[in-house]
């Protein structure tokens, strides 16, 4: 096996990697305009027709794809309590690559179930109660889940003593939705159990999704079969960890991503975990930050003041281009302008709260034996690398400026934010295409990456 | 048959760890599914557990002397979590100095709690009484 080709297909672009394996190189990348609803395929033609004509015609041995198109995996995750089951039931969602839209805890109410029934899920996944725990709100969601008028398969991964019940409710209601069921995502207090879930979500995807989003003709001319791009960028991270603990963020057009591959144990000595521990291999997703799609959320959880301030470019200029841009997301700012000064700054807004959701926290309790911190979540301090990725970082000339924002800050003492990571950029955005080389040649995909990153 | 369930830890800022097993370790033997939070737990991290573990109660204890300021109002929040038919519990060492333990005990059940266990009360008494309350027959090592 020598020459291997990645695809991405993205909902605006279509990305190419032509990838040396022998020679542990990177040829050649390329990309065009998808149109998803003329054809999937005209974008990955044009994008490939450019890259033979850098590198001429190779015969590849083996073509890999990964797909975020139509929307992504846009997925709903369900729980009992907002900290346990539900919070177990969004860590498998979001390590499976999906696009969060909402997480529900407790009995859903008739206006969660409109709200699902509008946003449309991909997926949904239902948990809730530890093995033996109660029983009353899956059962009741489950319910619930069956009445939503749109076919949309449901995954079922909690209390083991009335899973089965939840999933002949779903199976035999009116809608006869698919219903899958698998291992509770948190079948002891306190104790994570994601991957059945995560294994279930992924299959899905393989099985419906890939169809239901037009990508048929895609995947018949792939080696294997087409998974979720930001699932690609996950084994990427979590492949490059054997060289050191790391975090990365990934800024979209729409959502932000950050990865951390760490243990998260605390740096602090007078620190007790509370709280879900969390996985070594950690996905976040936030659908409401964003430099394009994601405008209004963002400017409402980083505020307009904050934003005219950092940039330091008039509150009027900024305002409009704002406008501008969310009424017309395609476009991009000039190198150099105030346009991409303002950009700049709203990927770094969204660097900076992405991590903060990310990241654990502190809490200071002062006890008769004297100070001593909580720490629920991951202590991402001592992560030796931090990674920048997406088109706003990758192609801005300030993209470490732009991570900065990611570190832990005298602003916020008691966020577990990295310290002093090294910060590299992803410029010549190879994470998804070494994510899929993984699958194939771990030995490659590591090497290529130290190579790109210097380690 | 399922196990009983019951959620056990020590409350507020308390890190008083040693009781905490012993508890978990008798409980356990009487044939509970204990489901121990450890030291310093907060009032929600109680409710959040029994929510999910569909436990019957909640076993608090307190050997710092705050116990009077950390308990108060666990039984509203209970109640108001949807948990009124979850009974709780406390012992320890309730209050600082030496006071008269049928005031601490009236002081508690004040609070709502349904059974109060100054330190001076053998867990045994403990494990039988709260047995009785629940309706689980102890399981007696011979």
């Amino acid at each position: 096996m020598k020459y291997i080709l990645c695809a991405d297909f993205g909902s605006t672009y279509s990305k190419l990697t032509a990838i040396d394996v022998s020679a542990r190189k990177i040829i050649g990348t390329s990309k065009a305009y998808t149109t998803i609803e003329t054809h999937i395929l005209e974008g990955f033609n044009k994008a490939l027709a450019d890259l033979e004509s850098q590198i001429g015609k190779i015969g590849f041995d083996k073509r890999l794809a990964a797909s975020s198109a139509a929307g992504g995996l846009k997925m709903i995750a369900i729980g009992l309590v907002p900290s346990l089951t539900a919070n177990a039931a969004k860590m498998a969602a979001s390590s499976a690559g999906a696009k969060l839209i909402a997480t529900y805890s407790y009995e859903l109410s008739s206006a969660e179930s409109e709200a699902i029934e509008a946003a449309k899920p991909d997926i949904i996944l239902l948990s809730g109660g530890i093995d033996g725990g109660n029983k009353e709100v899956i059962l009741h969601n489950a319910e619930v889940i069956s009445r939503l008028s749109h076919d949309v398969p449901v995954i079922i991964a909690g209390n083991k003593s009335v899973a089965e019940q939840a999933s002949r409710i779903i199976a035999d209601g009116a809608g006869r939705k698919p219903a899958q069921l698998v291992e509770n995502v948190m079948p002891r207090f306190g104790e994570l159990n994601i991957m059945p879930a995560k294994t279930a979500i992924r299959d899905l995807f393989i099985s419906r999704i890939i169809s239901a989003k037009g990508l048929d003709d895609a995947q018949a001319i792939m080696a294997a079969e087409i998974i979720p791009t930001p699932l690609a960028v996950f084994e990427a991270c979590e492949l490059l960890s054997v060289r050191g603990s790391l975090t990365a963020v990934d800024v979209g057009g729409a959502t932000t991503d950050v990865y951390s591959m760490t243990d998260g144990a605390p740096t602090r000595p007078n620190a007790i975990e509370k709280g879900l521990k969390e996985p070594f291999a950690k996905r976040s997703v936030e659908g409401d930050l964003g430099v394009r799609y994601s405008i209004p959320s963002l400017v409402s959880e980083a505020t307009l003041e904050a934003i005219v301030q950092y940039c330091g470019i008039p509150e009027a200029d900024v305002s409009s281009w704002l406008d501008t841009v969310s009424r017309d997301t395609s476009i991009v700012a000039e190198r150099g302008s105030v346009g991409a000064a303002i950009d700049d700054e709203l990927a770094a807004s969204c660097v900076g709260i992405s991590m903060s959701r990310h990241a654990g926290r502190l809490e200071s309790v002062y006890t008769p034996m004297g100070e001593m911190l909580i720490q629920t979540g991951k202590d991402l301090g001592d992560v030796s690398l931090l990674i920048g990725t997406g088109g706003s970082i990758i192609n801005s000339p300030n993209a470490e400026a732009i991570l900065t924002r990611a570190l832990a800050s005298t602003a916020d003492p008691y966020s577990l934010k990295p310290r002093a990571p090294r910060i590299v950029i992803d410029t010549s955005n190879i994470l998804t295409a070494m994510g899929l080389l993984s699958r194939v040649d771990k030995d490659a995909a590591l090497a290529i990456m130290s190579q790109q990153f210097g380690l | 048959m399922e196990k009983t369930t019951i959620v056990l830890g020590v409350i507020g800022a308390d890190v008083h760890a040693v009781g905490n097993k012993i508890i978990d370790f008798a409980f356990t033997n009487a044939g509970y599914n204990i489901i121990n939070l450890g030291v310093m737990v907060s009032q929600e991290e109680f409710i959040e557990a029994a929510l999910e573990s569909d436990a019957r109660a909640i076993l608090v204890s307190s050997l710092y002397g705050h116990g009077e300021i950390d308990c108060r109002g666990l039984r509203a929040k209970c109640d108001e979590a949807g948990l009124r038919n979850v009974r709780i519990y406390v012992g320890g060492n309730l209050v600082i100095g030496k006071a008269d333990p049928e005031m601490v005990i009236s002081t508690f059940k004040n609070m709502g709690f349904d059974r109060v266990y100054p330190s001076s009360v053998p867990i045994e008494t403990a494990i039988r009484e709260i047995s009785e309350d629940l309706g689980h027959s102890v399981i007696t090592s011979n």
